[in-house]
């Protein structure tokens, strides 16, 4: 399984009706922050779990799920978090 | 001093705290660059920041402390507001300034 794959598979936990992961990575490339080897992912996530949550606690949900993968493989995720409903 | 409590010093002693890459001149992360044109935009001058490219232990110490896995992040009024992400989405929906207000 290659990052992405994984993140997805992590991110299975929230029941996602919709998962679009985007590598950003090259975007990055090269800057001081982005040393470490981590990459950059841009996420767009539409899971009835996220209802009646704040956009910081949709957040802790994602970074929750990820676990590990938030220390040394994600160096920065953007993310959107949406219910169904507000799609 | 502990570094938790190095920070807890800092985030209570100042109104607005921006932990980021780099500094609001030079911003070395486009998230942290991010925060910081937003704080500018809402004329927020004087926000005390910490470069945690040059402080090892705040870097770590300040993703315990909010149990927050990236940089940069807002405290407001000792309170943990959230990242690039959520600082920019309360940006455009008003909050931001409804909370640098009160």
């Amino acid at each position: 399984m290659n990052r992405i794959e994984r993140i997805r598979a992590q991110l299975a936990s929230l029941q996602p009706l919709r998962i679009e992961v985007v590598d950003d990575s090259h975007l990055h490339a090269g800057h001081a922050g982005a040393r470490d080897g981590g990459g950059h992912y841009r996420l767009h996530i539409v899971s009835g779990q996220f209802a009646g949550k704040s956009t910081l606690a949709r957040h802790r949900m994602i970074y929750c799920a990820l676990g590990e993968m938030m220390k040394h493989e994600i160096h920065a995720l953007n993310i959107r978090a949406d219910t169904p409903e507000e799609l | 001093m502990d570094v938790q409590e190095l920070i807890k010093q800092q985030v209570t002693a100042h109104p607005v705290v921006l932990y980021m890459k780099g500094t609001p001149q030079f911003p070395m992360c486009g998230f942290s660059g991010n925060a910081v044109r937003i704080l500018n935009a809402l004329g927020v001058k004087d926000f005390f920041s910490v470069d945690v490219l040059s402080n090892p232990e705040i870097r770590q110490g300040i993703k315990d402390y909010a149990n927050w896995p990236t940089i940069p992040q807002l405290y407001i009024n000792g309170e943990f507001i959230g990242g690039s992400d959520i600082v920019s989405e309360m940006y455009q929906s008003g909050e931001l300034q409804a909370l640098l207000k009160g």
